[in-house]
């Protein structure tokens, strides 16, 4: 049992790492005032980033390709947006349509149809001495591969960032109210298309990271709804890095489930599981009303 | 109609001109790549009747979902999940009652689909009316809670008898939408979706909800101060159509073709049909055109990736890039005439 658990626990934050990193970019878009539903672009041009980059130079490069791909997509979102003022809601939609056709595309023609069996060197999980040991939740959060730790170490980064220094409490006007931070001589096309950029650096870091620390090969459309996941997990952490951390965590669990049910063999209909993480966010939307709520100027198109 | 014909040449051209263009960056074949994927949307009427229109049926009424919703001013990104419930509900009703109801079952269940979808939509659009929640945020959601459910439901109480394929029992073969003709895929659907299209254009058209919905899409502050509109109204009767549309679409999708609920009942219909909407600039008109379009798209590289090995995922390149050139003119335009995005839209 106990072993299962940790087994459980370990897969949670496994799952869970993407899926935060991609989030924690997300928050620092939305605050802006954006929203970016080409997040999940980022994510597959980053998988395929890393393993361009990663047969070519190994894994290091892996990351640094993961990176510069989601920049690359999230930059194509920004012209659309910041630059020609577009809708952000169909921008998005359809640079996520456009970055899984033109991965799969590429991955075919670059790799041919021997590209179903090519894999790439990951990196191992890294054991933190002594504190690996603690039971139960010891190789949960200390025996994870790299992205974890830089997501956790992340997460306070951008909350200090956002409440504690000009420049995020400049940003935070732009989602608030971009005529006024503009009045008060923000540049908030600027702003925004920096926070996109970052945005797209962390979900580009999300897909290598699920090339590059769990799956070992590329395939055709494996982002898998991760940067939808990923502003369900904004929505339900609540604009902040700590909520979307723990939040990250809640979808990676309700994911893992599924093998601890297996590992027990019980036959629960573990799909209703999955579903759970959803309905909640729908509830939180609904209460969240009135208390805490989404940047004003979130999604709308800038007028100024 | 000069206009419309001046559109769609410029549509094809620009269509061309892409899957070129991404065909030669891939270094594949491109005549052989085109003349397969022609061959396949268009080749024969068998490939025209059985492939493209089969295709474009459901991406006709999700994108008719899309673009009522859309004029209305509601970003509806959920008319996936309402096309995948009315599938569910639809498929459930058939198997419940199409052996002892016969043929009286199939305008049941596409009822039960229409409704169901509605049903769906209407969580986001109380959200939405009530609390204020974003719609894109909370359809996003759903679309997810309804793969799920989906997932389950062909695992669980709708999964066949032997217990072995996630997937129902095949409906009763009364309780189907018959072909159009013999030896032909094509169903009824397809004229049912046909019929959809102009009602929704004369109802926009002709009718005082569609002026109000215009209206509110246009500008829901105007709308309201100086038409007396009720723009919250307004949008939750556009969400709710928007999804008995769409959920219409799944329906017929399991009464036409497939014949039985499968967890991939739908290879994202509900999203390709956002282009499909906006391609037609949302007139349900130019809806019928473009779903033919990207049926076409579809059905034809489904053979290319047969004929020719190129990866059928080639065509989501092409839609995209489609939707980003409609809004880059729209915007461009915008800037230079100094118009709203929606404001000058008209049926």
């Amino acid at each position: 049992m106990s072993d299962a658990l940790s087994a459980f626990l370990e897969g949670s934050v496994r799952t869970a790492t993407p899926l935060a990193l991609a989030a924690l970019g997300e928050v620092v878009v939305e605050r802006s005032g954006i929203m970016n539903l080409g997040i999940e672009g980022t994510i597959i041009a980053g998988a395929l980033g890393a393993v361009v980059a990663a047969g070519a130079a190994g894994v290091g490069a892996g990351f640094a390709g993961a990176i510069v791909a989601g920049m690359a997509v999230a930059a194509i979102f920004a012209v659309f947006t910041t630059g020609l003022r577009a809708n952000q809601i169909i921008a998005g939609t359809a640079v996520t349509l456009l970055a899984l056709g033109l991965t799969g595309t590429l991955y075919q023609a670059w790799y041919g149809a021997a590209g179903a069996g090519l894999t790439t060197p990951t990196i191992a999980p890294f054991e933190i001495p002594v504190l690996a040991q603690v039971p139960v939740i010891g190789r949960a959060l200390f025996a994870q591969p790299l992205p974890s730790y830089v997501a956790m170490a992340l997460a306070p980064c951008v909350w200090w960032w956002l409440t504690r220094t000009h420049a995020g409490l400049a940003l935070r006007a732009c989602g608030e109210n971009p005529a006024a931070a503009a009045a008060a001589g923000v540049r908030v096309g600027r702003v925004r298309t920096l926070a996109i950029m970052f945005g797209g650096a962390l979900g580009g870091l999300a897909g290598g990271t699920l090339v590059l620390a769990q799956a070992g090969t590329f395939a055709e459309g494996m982002s898998a709804g991760r940067g939808f996941i990923a502003i369900a997990v904004v929505v339900l952490g609540r604009w902040h890095p700590g909520g979307v951390m723990l939040t990250a965590l809640f979808f990676g669990a309700a994911n893992a489930l599924q093998f601890l049910f297996q590992a027990m063999g019980w036959s629960l209909p573990y799909q209703l599981f999955l579903a759970m993480p959803y309905v909640l966010t729908l509830f939180a939307l609904a209460g969240a009303a009135g208390r805490v709520q989404a940047p004003a100027a979130l999604g709308k198109r800038d007028e100024s | 109609m000069w206009r419309a014909v001046g559109l769609s040449a410029g549509v094809a051209a620009v269509t061309l001109t892409l899957l070129v263009g991404v065909l030669g960056v891939g270094g594949y074949d491109v005549g052989a790549a085109l003349r397969a994927l022609a061959g396949g949307a268009f080749g024969s009427w068998s490939a025209f009747l059985s492939g493209t229109l089969v295709r474009a049926t459901p991406l006709l009424f999700a994108g008719l979902a899309v673009a009522i919703a859309f004029r209305a001013g509601v970003l509806n990104i959920g008319a996936e999940g309402q096309l995948v419930v009315g599938a569910a509900v639809a498929a459930a009703v058939s198997l419940t009652v199409g052996q002892p109801l016969g043929l009286a079952a199939l305008p049941l269940a596409l009822v039960a689909g229409a409704v169901s979808g509605a049903a769906w939509a209407a969580i986001a659009a109380v959200l939405r009316a009530r609390f204020g929640v974003l719609e894109v945020i909370s359809t996003i959601m759903l679309n997810f809670i309804a793969q799920y459910g989906l997932a389950w439901l062909v695992r669980g109480p709708l999964q066949e008898p032997t217990h072995t394929y996630p997937q129902s029992e095949a409906i009763a073969s009364l309780a189907r939408l018959p072909a159009l003709a013999a030896g032909v895929r094509l169903h009824w659907g397809f004229v049912l979706a046909l019929a959809a299209a102009v009602a929704l254009w004369l109802m926009l058209k002709r009718t005082a909800s569609g002026f109000r919905v215009r209206a509110v899409g246009a500008n829901p502050f105007a709308a309201a101060s100086a038409g007396r509109i009720d723009a919250v109204r307004v949008g939750t009767g556009a969400f709710l159509l928007s999804g008995a549309l769409a959920g219409l679409g799944g329906a017929v999708e399991v009464g036409g073709v497939t014949y039985a609920l499968y967890e991939n009942i739908s290879p994202g219909y509900g999203y390709t049909a956002i282009a499909v909407a906006l391609l037609a600039r949302l007139n349900p008109l130019l809806v019928v055109a473009s779903a033919v379009l990207f049926g076409a798209l579809e059905a034809g590289a489904v053979s290319m990736q047969r004929d020719a090995d190129v990866p059928s995922v080639v065509v989501s390149v092409v839609e995209a890039v489609l939707i980003l050139v409609v809004v880059a003119t729209d915007s461009i335009r915008d800037r230079w005439f100094g118009m709203r995005w929606a404001a000058e839209r008209e049926a």
